[in-house]
């Protein structure tokens, strides 16, 4: 006899495929915790390197996220509200580098603000800036593909919001800057808080354009995905445990995040 | 007490008279309004869903552009089409209280209503003792921490009367200020909110579709249907004489368009039949069109004919519907004219009343109003 309850049940052609991608996607976090090399881990985490590249990581990730929520909440405002001509193509063009391959980034950033790039020149010869293979190139690099992230989920709130109560703060005597200050901002919360998320977790692995950018300099522009991929040939279990301090810190961040923000980011 | 940078273009906030007279066009829709309501004169803006009130309050407001005409308040032009006039919402001293209250959600209770101080450029401490003001007023001052999630409806609405009344604006606009409230709450907010807007200085609009609401609150109304005025003045005007039939269904009378035959009260009725009414208004000459309203308990049922000394209009007609209202039962009778009879539920079950029974309907000619109607502006 079926029951109510077997509305709950899941058909096979849903469940097969479901149950082999969960496999998909565990099985290789699951090697990486098998293979650990746990007694050497003490040894691999103590070298100042992996320490430097941590710190730079973790630095240059969450810089590029404050680039990103300075410059890219206004751009996602305008995206949202602004009425101008070519809106639509702005919009494609700003999220290009979602789909852009990395490496491609790093080159295109390179032939603009390299040494003989097309606005790099200038800064080299007017100011000897240079922006390529330091500290900063790094977050520019990962800011440039880190970014999209954050505006495009911050672009569908600003869009989704209940414009409702803007209407009201103006009825209040607000401007449109205390409006967007005192009321939209706060109401779009916590898809800012899961915008900067996503976009600081992207930041945090980024690889190709970082490298093609910014280089390989350890203590400089060394970060934990370079320094791990590096370690693969060199020293393997490195790389290992390289990775799963990686593993570790995106899922601290996952966790301590889920239950004020993440649930409600997505919801919003 | 006065708030920093409070300052309106066009002076304070003053008690100025409210003088309209906007088109606002939106799609297919338009609006027309000419209406002036004076300080302290609460105006209530009567009409059906889609007749345009919200659209008026917005023009008010400065959220809706006016196609054509002019807004004064006062000595300011809020809005003059001619002459490419606009002020800004955020710089219009109105304060609206929306249908849904549009409370801040991320905001406490004081902090909604010091809002508007606060985007003025008061300080906090300023903002705070301005706020508490309010809530004291309204008696939310209990309230003064929660977050507007944790009221209840009647609670929100008061809060979003006191946010609004802490601009101190120079006109104060209700959309439907009682209609997300529970019948029980309604009744109680209801006398409240009708002092706070005695208390008003200014001009007040006050739209309703709830007939109640617009008798007790308002010292004035405007019908609104279909984007044009059908109607204006006193509660009592538009109750005892409605223009429209939808007016005259809200108040619960019978309304008959028709055109006097005769100076002693023959009415031919434009659907039909005729009634025999006693012309109070002596400016009424015969071939004018009139309206004849008549009510529902002025009409008696009979199953036979009247005989003799019975009410002039006497005509025969077939119950097509019963309702049991509170304390009374009120048949649909068609005929000529059709029209709605109010009975006690004993008279029901002596004539032994049931929809498709013929009967005799009956009424004075003293019960019959007759006044002028007047053509609708186009």
């Amino acid at each position: 006899m079926r029951s109510p309850e077997d509305r709950g049940r899941v058909p096979w052609p849903l469940a097969l495929p479901a149950l082999l991608t969960i496999c998909f996607l565990l099985l290789p976090l699951a090697g990486l915790i098998v293979r650990a090399p746990w007694r050497s881990m003490d040894r691999v985490l103590a070298e100042s390197q992996v320490v430097e590249a941590l710190r730079l990581s973790l630095l240059s990730a969450s810089a590029a996220t404050v680039l990103s929520l300075v410059f890219g909440v206004p751009l996602a405002w305008v995206l949202a509200r602004a009425r101008f001509r070519g809106r639509g193509l702005l919009r494609a063009v700003v999220t290009l580098p979602l789909v852009l391959p990395p490496v491609v980034g790093g080159v295109a950033l390179l032939l603009a603000f390299g040494r003989r790039g097309i606005v790099g020149q200038y800064l080299d010869s007017w100011f000897g800036f240079t922006l390529p293979f330091t500290t900063l190139g790094v977050v520019v690099a990962e800011t440039f593909v880190a970014m999209p992230f954050l505006i495009i989920t911050v672009e569908g709130a600003f869009r989704s919001a209940d414009r409702g109560y803007e209407e009201a703060a103006a009825t209040l005597g607000a401007t449109r800057l205390t409006v967007f200050r005192r009321v939209t901002l706060p109401l779009i919360a916590p898809s800012l808080v899961a915008g900067s998320v996503l976009c600081w977790a992207r930041a945090l692995g980024e690889f190709g354009a970082t490298i093609t950018f910014a280089g390989n300099f350890p203590g400089r522009t060394q970060t934990m995905p370079i320094a791990v991929y590096l370690a693969l040939e060199r020293d393997p279990e490195a790389a290992i445990a390289l990775s799963l301090v990686l593993l570790a810190v995106s899922v601290a961040v996952l966790v301590a995040l889920r239950d004020r923000w993440l649930t409600t980011g997505t919801a919003a | 007490m006065t708030l920093t940078g409070g300052a309106q273009p066009g002076g304070p906030a003053t008690a100025g008279a409210l003088d309209l007279a906007v088109s606002v066009r939106r799609g297919e829709f338009r609006l027309d309004v000419a209406a002036a309501v004076a300080p302290g004169e609460v105006l209530g803006v009567l009409g059906p869903n889609g007749a345009g009130k919200t659209t008026l309050l917005r023009a008010l407001a400065g959220l809706t552009a006016v196609t054509e005409g002019s807004i004064r308040l006062g000595d300011t032009v809020l809005d003059d089409a001619a002459t490419g006039t606009f002020v800004p919402a955020e710089q219009r001293p109105v304060g609206l209280v929306f249908q849904n209250y549009r409370l801040f959600p991320h905001l406490s209770v004081r902090d909604n209503v010091g809002f508007a101080a606060r985007s003025r450029g008061a300080r906090r401490a300023e903002t705070r003792r301005h706020a508490d003001r309010f809530l004291g007023q309204l008696d939310l001052a209990a309230l003064a921490d929660r977050k507007p999630a944790q009221l209840s409806g009647g609670q929100a609405q008061r809060v979003a009367l006191a946010r609004a009344l802490a601009a101190e604006p120079a006109l104060l606009l209700l959309d439907e200020p009682l209609s997300a409230l529970d019948a029980r709450t309604r009744l109680e907010v209801r006398s409240e909110l009708r002092r706070h807007l005695a208390d008003f200085p200014g001009p007040v609009l006050l739209v309703t579709h709830d007939p109640l609401e617009a008798m007790i609150m308002t010292d004035r109304l405007l019908v609104l249907e279909d984007g044009r005025v059908v109607q204006q003045g006193t509660p009592a005007e538009v109750a005892r004489r409605p223009a429209t039939q939808y007016v005259a269904r809200l108040v619960g009378l019978n309304l008959y368009p028709g055109t006097l035959t005769s100076t002693d009260g023959q009415v031919r009725l434009a659907d039909g039949g005729s009634l025999t009414a006693t012309p109070s208004d002596q400016a009424l000459v015969a071939e004018t069109d009139v309206l004849v309203a008549l009510r529902p308990t002025a009409i008696a049922v009979h199953s036979e004919r009247p005989g003799h000394g019975s009410p002039r209009n006497v005509w025969a007609g077939t119950i097509s519907g019963l309702e049991l209202l509170a304390d009374r039962v009120r048949a649909e009778v068609e005929g000529q004219p059709s029209a709605l009879v109010d009975l006690t539920p004993a008279a029901v079950a002596d004539l032994k009343l049931r929809p498709g029974l013929p009967v005799w309907l009956s009424a004075k000619a003293t019960e019959c109003d007759v006044y002028p109607n007047r053509p609708l502006p186009k």
